[in-house]
């Protein structure tokens, strides 16, 4: 199983099929040539532009300062000093380490748990599949705003109905110890549903024979996950894991959340990687700091994303 | 389903389980609208049904802030993002699937390396350059920069690799050009996938919030969520408000999913890799 498997090698025999061997070959094939460049013209100059040009930039803005007016000066390595010597830079490393570790590994158990739940044959099935994805299609900062309202210290639902069958109201959004495990858990409601789908598609991918064949052999279901299962769903468990470590790292649906429920307080616990970035460029105007913050951000992706490649060898899975 | 099959034990367990797990998963939403309905001497109330339901917080929120506008300026530019995107991908796409060209495998592959770039990571540079475009403040800041995407090219991509070739070459044959084929041909077939992925681009533009909370001070540009977003600050404390505002922006999209489920399932399994 890889990537891309249907589509033809370029220059092989089936790419080739299509070209009648007339003598107006070569015009035909500079006609061909000329539609293809027009066809791709409009995106490939869009994503250049504002995707591939920042990208650059997001790796040498760091170097300068800029001034909220449009101003440039070269600055040398003072911004990336000034990141070394911020304890507020590295809180927020810390945070966005702890924000993905908790993310990645509720959203894999809690959306794979809902992918073997709904996959049986139960009674209105299709419907609780899309009650658990139901919360995925609400915007974030909606998402954002009902939780703060049902966690509000004292009046807020959640502690009332905690009140009423007596265990311990928290305050989920002010106390420092739990902010962050708040914003996780919200965040794991929001996806489970979205990973659950991708999980129930590489869930109806196995073979039911291989289900049969141990029914036969009169495996418990615990044996047949392990052994049939686990390993037949790895390619799609990777996938989850590659997808889900980018989405936390950054932070696109984090920020969301966090720019609602809790501005990265309190006492900075929530105070994300892209968080924080996001401050000091657009309140601070600090525009080349918040750069050479980027600038380490997408290191760190790229070391994730090699890191997982590399422990799961390049993401294939051969089944033997 | 067999009666007797669903009255078994495990399997009613199994269905007991399913279920208050699901509703446990919607009640957040349900206590949204529920709330929206209440007054404010409710609003705090562990009522699910409101005792006074009340439509004043939803007539307040279309009449003392402009809403509509809110709601009109997201819905312009998701659906222009949408058209736009959908137009230029579906081309693009056609001819890295189809044509043969120099250099299509290593066109592919810029393409798709950029799937890897996150907004957050580019925004501060991003933001600069819109701001040297010109383009602060203004509807097309809001929209072009949203409408270039791989995500779209490629599940595209995939799904011409997979189509029979041969209504394309018979048009071909038949004198059509390839914007012949393009329009003739290509874009008919794409018709599902088409739906499912307009349905999602609009859902993802209708929601987005970092991208115009960036780009935009001036009030009459503002997209729904960053007015629900700054409205919170404005009513804190006036919950009956906020929610009736949470609600009005989340019932488009609630919509969308229950019209378009399929569709929507749909393009995101496509989206796993296979």
């Amino acid at each position: 199983m890889s990537v891309k498997s249907r589509e033809p090698a370029p220059g092989t025999r089936e790419a080739r099929r299509a070209e009648p061997p007339s003598r107006r070959r070569l015009s035909r094939k500079h006609r061909e040539w000329l539609a293809a460049t027009l066809f791709i013209f409009p995106d490939a100059l869009g994503l250049l532009v504002f995707l591939g040009i920042p990208m650059v930039l997001a790796l040498g803005l760091g170097f300068f300062d800029v001034s909220g007016f449009g101003g440039f000066s070269f600055a040398g390595l003072a911004n990336y000093k000034k990141m070394f010597a911020d304890p507020l830079f590295f809180n927020s490393l810390k945070v966005t380490v702890l924000y993905v570790g908790g993310f990645v590994s509720g959203v894999f158990v809690v959306s794979l748990g809902l992918a073997l739940l709904v996959q049986r044959k139960i009674p209105f099935v299709g419907v609780f599949r899309s009650m658990f994805f139901l919360p995925h299609v609400v915007s974030l900062v909606v998402v954002g705003l009902v939780w703060q309202f049902m966690l509000t210290d004292g009046i807020g639902v959640v502690n009332q109905v905690l009140g009423a069958i007596g265990l311990q109201e928290r305050s989920w959004l002010g106390d420092p110890d739990v902010a962050l495990l708040t914003v996780v858990v919200v965040s794991i409601w929001f996806f489970m549903g979205y990973y659950m789908i991708i999980f129930l598609a590489g869930l109806q991918d196995i073979p039911q024979e291989f289900y049969d064949a141990a029914k036969v052999d009169g495996a418990r279901s615990w044996q047949t996950f392990w052994n049939i299962t686990w390993p037949l769903l790895k390619p799609t468990s990777f996938f989850v894991l590659l997808v889900s470590t980018i989405t936390g790292v950054a932070g696109l649906q984090a920020f969301d959340l966090i720019y609602v429920m809790t501005r990265g307080g309190p006492a900075n616990s929530t105070s994300l990687g892209i968080f924080y970035i996001y401050e000091q460029a657009f309140q601070f105007n600090d525009y080349g700091y918040a750069a050479a913050m980027s600038s380490f951000l997408v290191l760190i992706l790229l070391a994730a994303t090699a890191a997982m490649f590399v422990l799961t060898k390049g993401g294939r899975f051969e089944v033997d | 389903m067999k009666s007797t099959d669903a009255l078994r034990p495990t399997k009613l367990a199994l269905f007991s389980l399913t279920a208050i797990l699901a509703l446990i998963t919607v009640f957040p939403l349900l206590w949204m609208v529920s709330s929206a309905f209440k007054g404010p001497d409710e609003v705090n109330s562990v009522n699910l049904i409101p005792a006074a339901p009340t439509l004043e917080n939803f007539r307040y929120v279309f009449t003392e802030v402009p809403f509509l506008r809110y709601m009109l300026n997201s819905f312009f530019v998701a659906a222009t993002v949408t058209v736009a995107a959908l137009f230029f991908h579906t081309m693009a796409a056609y001819a890295l699937a189809r044509l043969s060209f120099p250099g299509r495998d290593i066109i592919f592959f810029a393409i798709f390396s950029t799937l890897l770039v996150a907004l957050p990571i580019i925004l501060v540079p991003l933001f600069i350059l819109v701001r040297e475009l010109g383009m602060i403040d203004t509807y097309a800041g809001l929209i072009v920069p949203a409408i270039f995407n791989a995500f779209g090219i490629f599940l595209l991509r995939q799904f011409y690799l997979g189509m029979p070739r041969e209504l394309e070459d018979a048009a071909l044959v038949d004198g059509c050009g390839y914007w012949g084929v393009y329009r003739h041909v290509i874009l008919p077939l794409s018709r599902p996938i088409i739906a499912a992925l307009s349905v999602f681009f609009f859902l993802a533009n209708w929601n987005s919030f970092l991208w115009p909370l960036t780009i935009t001070q001036n009030q009459d540009l503002w997209m729904i969520q960053v007015a629900i977003a700054s409205f919170q600050t404005q009513y804190a404390g006036a919950w009956n408000y906020i929610m009736a505002a949470a609600t009005v922006a989340a019932i488009p999209t609630m919509a969308l999913f229950f019209v378009f489920q399929r569709q929507l399932v749909d393009s995101i399994k496509t989206s796993g890799f296979k």
